[in-house]
């Protein structure tokens, strides 16, 4: 009973932390373009391009 | 926040968005974006590999034209995307994206302490995990669930019945009973079961959703194509421009070259070439005098018009064109989709079937508690899970593989229409050929001449100069300096090259007879250079590649072809005849839209595939559209699909794609049909336990998934 108080708490934690993660990542738009995010690592950093990421649609 | 800042943006700039085929690789992303950039007053360039789509943040003063050359020199095809809306667009998709995620995360974490319960936990444990999973599941469900509560809601209070209605009630009943069984410390639980399938059911709406573009206004498109403004003609001799819905037939506008009329008239003085095509689909500009009609957004070409105006605002022959739509469109929306007709008959079957349960089992003397639990399980074994995903999921599968191939699918109901299709009615200029001419052959001509011919084609605005200019840009031959080049309206070009006259236009202009040549399916003009003897040119409004094979296929689905075309009826019976098709020329835009009319009051399925202004209300009123992605406007609004670069075949692999998808979509609701009838009489006996219901629902709408899957190559 005692490891459970320790192990839902941290569950429910690590769970919440997660679902905040993706609304973070769907705030700053990176579900626009799934399949072009998969190429773009080959890519070279275009430090200019890097900062509009969320603009796109 | 940022992102409006970026929408709206600076007042000087603007946000374009184009549609480019060619993207297919890293290569491709990085060579537009990095080389958009580097050009003057492109802000920023970004690509969306998915959609094929480049958005381009640039100065306001640099012109669609101006973007797309810019593209082209890195070497790809753009074509503008024309909905402004598209950039502005409020995306459902989010909302629901997020209640997803809130249900995938309480449905797992509810999950976690479900499978302790199942394997044996007991007492004081089993109450604190129900309790638990009542304080996580309980939010979950109010957040989740209200995309289905909203639409279910709506339904209800206008005595009507969906889809969401059986669902609403199983989640809140589940929700409602295992809050109870929590209270009094009772074994059962179903809070999984209703986040599961609340989970299961988003997904199937966050694809859907993914699928549909909001309705496009065509008839908006539409009124775009008219001037706003117009130059009107006082009778003491003064013009001065006066917008265009303060026009009143009786007064005289003057029509510069270059201009579209802005009203419907006569012309009474000067005379032009007219670009008939928006209004009426010729592709052959049509000399216009004193005397003769024209009609609001017809293209003045070369010379200035005087026209007394007989029609304006909502009487001009382009605003019918606009109420044709609209009309049309009414039509079209009584279309009810598959899913649609299902849970019609679905929801009353489940809810009776319910209630029957519960009363059964009450006569049959056991207690309400009892009942209700039996009742409750029917709701949560029957709700429509894999219903709910055999149609979304298949769709988006099938979407996707056509996006791949350049086919854009607009409408959501576009492949369900499409597939039912049995006739195939095609436009012609733009549609089955390129709309747009092409030299047939470039004649030899000295390097002097070559140089002349070019710097006239280039100075004229008739179309027939561009397509010159177009097919003698890859030769060398160079610019020539030129004094005093005039357009004479309606006969072509003169300019003079040093002391020699040159001149570009009308064969007969020139003193060559061409009565005798009676092919009349080509499009001529002639070039001289004194003292040279004058050549003939001859353009062609060229096929586009893989019509005939196309059509063939098409023959193949069973599908008959026809033409329905606005042109002249000697050009379109060339074509019916090149193709071995039926072919009806001269037809207005309302009989075109009746044309098809006629068809499907007959019970035929007409698929349109079009492209101009005038195809619009045919568009709107067949069963199902289609338009090249490089059609005007108002026909990329008003069709169901579009496709993208130059074959043809697009429109056979659309609908061989179709019903393929519509073959596997009735699979899909037959597995998830069966998988109900098997579990109902479990459900109505009592004997599905939480983790029955668990173990039922996840497995078919699995197996509903992984057999949507197989459209992966639905497109090729």
């Amino acid at each position: 009973m005692n490891g459970l108080a320790i192990l839902i708490p941290v569950a429910l934690l690590l769970g919440s932390s997660g679902l905040v993660a993706f609304f973070w990542a769907l705030r700053s738009g990176q579900f626009e373009d799934l399949e072009g995010a998969s190429i773009r690592i080959l890519e070279d950093r275009h430090p200019d391009t890097e900062n509009t990421r969320d603009d796109n649609r | 926040m940022s992102r409006r800042a970026a929408i709206a943006g600076p007042p000087d700039q603007r946000i374009s968005l184009f549609n480019v085929p060619g993207i297919h690789c890293a290569g491709c992303i990085s060579k537009l974006e990095s080389g958009l950039v580097r050009e003057q007053s492109i802000v920023d360039a970004r690509v969306n590999f998915g959609l094929k789509r480049l958005r381009i943040t640039h100065g306001s003063a640099l012109s669609d034209t101006a973007l797309r050359e810019a593209i082209g020199r890195l070497g790809f095809e753009a074509e503008r995307v024309t909905d402004d809306e598209l950039v502005n667009i409020p995306d459902e998709r989010k909302g629901l994206l997020r209640a997803l995620a809130v249900a995938a995360f309480a449905s797992m974490n509810v999950m976690l302490l479900s499978v302790s319960v199942w394997v044996g936990a007991e007492g004081s444990t089993r109450d604190l995990f129900h309790w638990l999973s009542a304080l996580i599941a309980l939010p979950a469900i109010s957040y989740s669930g209200r995309p289905f509560f909203r639409s279910a809601w709506t339904a209800v209070r206008r005595w009507q019945t969906n889809m969401d209605v059986p669902v609403s009630v199983g989640i809140i009943l589940s929700a409602a009973y295992s809050l109870y069984e929590t209270i009094v410390g009772g074994p059962h639980a179903y809070f999984d079961g209703a986040l599961t399938l609340i989970f299961f059911l988003l997904a199937g709406r966050y694809l859907d959703a993914s699928m549909r573009r909001r309705a496009h206004d065509s008839v908006i498109a539409l009124q775009k194509q008219r001037p706003t403004k117009a130059l009107v003609l006082s009778p003491d001799g003064l013009s001065h421009w006066r917008p265009t819905d303060e026009l009143a037939p009786g007064m005289r506008i003057i029509v510069a070259a270059g201009e579209r009329s802005a009203a419907d008239g006569i012309v009474v003085e000067g005379a032009s070439n007219i670009d008939r095509s928006l209004v009426t689909g010729e592709s052959l500009p049509v000399r216009a005098k004193a005397g003769d009609e024209i009609l609001a957004g017809m293209l003045n070409l070369d010379g200035a018009l005087t026209v007394r105006i007989t029609a304006s605002g909502k009487d001009t022959a382009l605003a019918e064109i606009g109420r044709l739509m609209e009309a049309a469109s009414q039509g079209r929306s009584r279309y009810v989709r598959i899913a649609d007709r299902a849970a019609r008959i679905y929801a009353p079957f489940v809810h009776s079937l319910a209630a029957l349960a519960f009363l059964g089992w009450l006569v049959a003397g056991a207690g309400i508690h009892q009942a209700i639990m039996v009742a409750v399980s029917v709701l949560i074994i029957t709700c429509p899970c894999a219903l709910g995903l055999a149609v979304p999921v298949a769709q988006v599968v099938a979407v996707g593989s056509l996006a791949r191939r350049g086919i854009v699918v607009k409408d959501d109901s576009a492949l369900e229409r499409l597939a039912e299709a049995d006739i195939a009615i095609f436009d012609k200029t733009g549609t089955l050929t390129l709309g747009r001419p092409e030299l047939v052959e470039l004649p030899s001509l000295a390097p002097e001449a070559a140089a002349a011919l070019l710097t006239l084609a280039r100075s004229t605005r008739h179309p027939l100069g561009a397509a010159l200019a177009d097919a003698m840009e890859d030769g060398d031959a160079g610019y020539l300096a030129a004094s005093a080049i005039t357009e004479v309206a309606g006969l072509g070009v003169e300019g003079r090259f040093g002391d020699r006259r040159a001149r570009l236009g009308r064969p007969d202009w020139l003193g060559l007879d061409v009565s005798e040549i009676s092919d009349d399916t080509l499009l001529r003009t002639a070039f001289m250079l004194e003292p040279a003897a004058p050549v003939l040119l001859t353009f062609r409004d060229r096929i586009r590649p893989e019509a005939l094979a196309t059509l063939q296929s098409l023959a193949e689905l069973g599908m008959e072809s026809r033409i329905l075309s606005g042109d002249r009826s000697q050009t379109v019976t060339a074509l019916a005849e090149a193709l071995d098709i039926q072919g009806l020329a001269e037809l207005t835009p309302a009989e075109k839209a009746e044309t098809i009319h006629v068809l499907a009051e007959r019970g035929r399925k007409p698929l349109m595939i079009g492209d101009g202004l005038n195809d619009g209300p045919a568009l709107r009123q067949a069963h199902v559209s289609i338009a090249p992605a490089a059609a005007s406007d108002v026909g990329q609004s008003a069709a169901d699909l579009l496709f993208l670069g130059e074959s043809l075949m697009p429109v056979a692999r659309a609908v061989r794609a179709a019903r393929r998808t519509m073959r596997l979509v009735r699979q899909n609701l037959v597995i998830a049909i069966a998988y109900n009838l098997l579990a109902i009489p479990l459900a109505l006996a009592g004997l599905v336990t939480p983790l029955i219901a668990a173990i039922a629902m996840s497995c078919s709408s699995i197996v509903v998934v992984c057999n949507s899957l197989r459209l992966r190559s639905a497109a090729s």
